[in-house]
């Protein structure tokens, strides 16, 4: 067994034992990293020289007992769209190419503060807008259990180094499926909280009512203990929620407690039925039965609504898209056109050369849906929608403690096969995306692989603040299922 | 297909956008846009009379916290990432004649 096949809490259980050297921990992901980068490309920034430099400095916190959290010395990447204090921030698009940011996100932060060792920024689809980890300005990640496949996204490279034991654990974000859907692909744990639960001080934003960050881990002990030590109320995002003063604790490992007995599960028709690949059925239906044969109460039941999420939130991530991204003008950071004339044609020179061409997309969308003459027709009636999805999961959980189904409705395609049908690709969001209007919480758990090797994810979605639930029955599936199989690479 | 954007919308939401398309963009933006609007159209199936529009999940309004400054002075750090700067301010293109 190698350093990086165990687990974040495992190995930070072991630094602080004296039996593993943090710096061996780094040099470990650095080989791994050496040996699969070449392949699967999972991260934009890394800095090899820092990163031994700060396992020493960690390792005599950690020996003098001043740093003893339970991800103490544990190898962590950081989705690029999370500002990293001193280290290139860039989003994965050539407008932030040379961003350095003066500050780290509040995530980022806690995690420090908590020791965890910050190894470097992985590749995501530009500005987050994606499902592919494709639309990057810079590189195409790779699926790691097979690269003729892409790893899912936004955050595909944060679930690849996960996969890959590039890195222990990983930050990504989640606007609408982003850390959900790259985890199912790549056969990892993914987990979007409840809107509010972890600060959005220093993540770039995409779309602000929608946006989350959340963990994307090797298991479901490293996902709730990960999200313990993130999930802060923080007053310099004023969507940050104090969870603990108002009754929602954030004691996240206590739930990971091996059982389902009486828990009312529903699976909504829609997310079993067409559209969805049969084998994907198929291991989604096993892994419900397995909880129900733990004690669990399994019923399927009409969800309604699911076919008008995606649009609606097309409209509205795109409409808060295009106010978000207009900070990028080519003054106070990143790319500026070489040749203008005058401010006007500088600013449109600057964001024309330095927007890729799904972002420009969503920029345009948006500015149209929020134009005088349309607003109503369009932005209004996507936040009246939202209204009723949210109504339709809130009536759901008076009667189910959670709702269960496919992250997505395949396993991941072929690279280069998404993007030449934009809406095929919303379309492969339609399970992940509703969670993000509603504001809910939800997990993916890998629970099978497909007739190609492709690992399938169930999705676990519970009401607002109920993520103890979830960390519950996940944790449990998880104990049923048994270890899953890992990827052999670079050995 | 909807031929609600036309070249005159795609103008003027390319000045709303503050971008600047290429004629190939121009052609591709009207696709794209038309096939998305036909496919947000969807919504129309919808009777969303008497529903308020909601933009935020959580009733969260005006949160406020005291102005104090808490952060140190990091103007040298902020605008190393400027494109182009000058005496301890971002520099610009002109803008007043």
């Amino acid at each position: 067994m190698q350093i990086t096949d165990i687990s974040a809490v495992e190995l930070s259980r072991k630094i602080k034992a004296g039996e593993i050297k943090v710096l061996d921990a780094a040099k470990a992901v650095l080989e791994k990293i050496d040996a699969l980068e070449g392949q699967i490309n999972s991260f934009v920034t890394l800095d090899r020289e820092a990163l031994l430099k700060k396992a020493e400095e960690l390792q005599i916190k950690i020996d003098k007992g001043e740093c003893n959290g339970p991800l103490a010395g544990v190898p962590i990447a950081i989705k690029d769209n999370i500002c990293t204090q001193g280290m290139l921030t860039t989003c994965s698009s050539k407008i932030l190419h040379n961003f350095i940011p003066e500050f780290s996100a509040q995530a980022v932060i806690d995690l420090e503060k908590a020791g965890a060792l910050i190894i470097g920024k992985t590749n995501m689809d530009e500005f987050a807008m994606g499902s592919t980890t494709e639309t990057s300005a810079y590189k195409v990640t790779k699926n790691p259990w097979n690269t003729d496949h892409v790893p899912g996204g936004s955050s595909g490279g944060s679930a690849a180094a996960v996969a890959a034991g590039e890195c222990f654990a990983a930050l990504g974000s989640d606007t609408g499926g982003s850390i959900r859907q790259p985890a199912s692909f790549c056969g990892v744990v993914g987990m979007k909280p409840t809107y509010g639960t972890i600060s959005r001080y220093g993540l770039i934003a995409y779309g602000s009512s929608l946006d989350q960050i959340g963990p994307i881990t090797k298991n479901v002990e490293d996902c709730a203990t990960m999200l313990e030590l993130i999930s802060t109320y923080d007053e310099k995002d004023s969507t940050s929620m104090d969870r603990v003063a108002h009754g929602y604790a954030t004691d996240f490992t206590s739930a990971l407690v091996e059982d389902v007995k009486g828990f009312r599960i529903g699976i909504p028709k829609d997310y079993i039925g067409e559209g969805v690949d049969p084998q994907v059925r198929d291991s989604i239906l096993k892994a419900a039965k397995a909880l129900e044969e733990k004690g669990a109460i399994v019923e399927e039941f009409e969800l309604g609504l699911v076919e008008y999420a995606v649009p609606a939130y097309y409209v509205i991530a795109s409409a808060e898209a295009s106010s978000n991204l207009s900070r990028f003008d080519g003054i106070k950071y990143g790319y500026r056109t070489e040749d203008y004339s005058g401010l006007h044609n500088m600013y449109k020179k600057t964001r024309s050369e330095g927007f890729g061409p799904e972002v420009k997309r969503r920029i345009m969308l948006g500015s149209f849906v929020l134009s005088s003459g349309f607003y109503d027709a369009y932005y209004l009636k996507a936040l009246k929608t939202k209204a009723l999805i949210k109504q339709a999961f809130t009536d759901s959980f008076k009667k189910y403690d959670m709702i269960l189904g496919p992250t997505a409705p395949t396993t991941a395609p072929r690279i280069g096969e998404s993007l030449q049908d934009p809406i095929k690709m919303y379309l492969s969001d339609i399970f992940t995306i509703s969670v993000n209007l509603a504001g809910l919480p939800a997990i993916s758990v890998p629970c099978g692989l497909d007739e190609k090797g492709l690992p399938i994810g169930v999705q676990m979605i519970a009401d607002s603040f109920e993520e103890k639930k979830l960390i519950q029955a996940a944790y449990t599936y998880e104990k049923i299922r048994g270890s899953f199989p890992t990827i052999q690479k670079g050995e | 297909m909807s031929e609600l954007i036309n070249d005159e919308v795609i103008e003027y939401v390319g000045i709303l956008a503050k971008l600047e398309l290429s004629e190939e963009e121009k052609e591709q933006a009207k696709k794209d846009m038309n096939r998305m609007l036909d496919y947000i159209d969807k919504l129309n199936e919808l009777d969303v009379t008497g529903v308020e529009p909601m933009s935020h999940v959580f009733p969260v309004t005006n949160v406020f916290r005291e102005d104090i400054i808490t952060n140190a002075d990091s103007r040298d750090r902020i605008l190393a990432n400027a494109p182009a700067q000058k005496e301890g301010c971002f520099k610009v293109p002109r803008t007043v004649e």
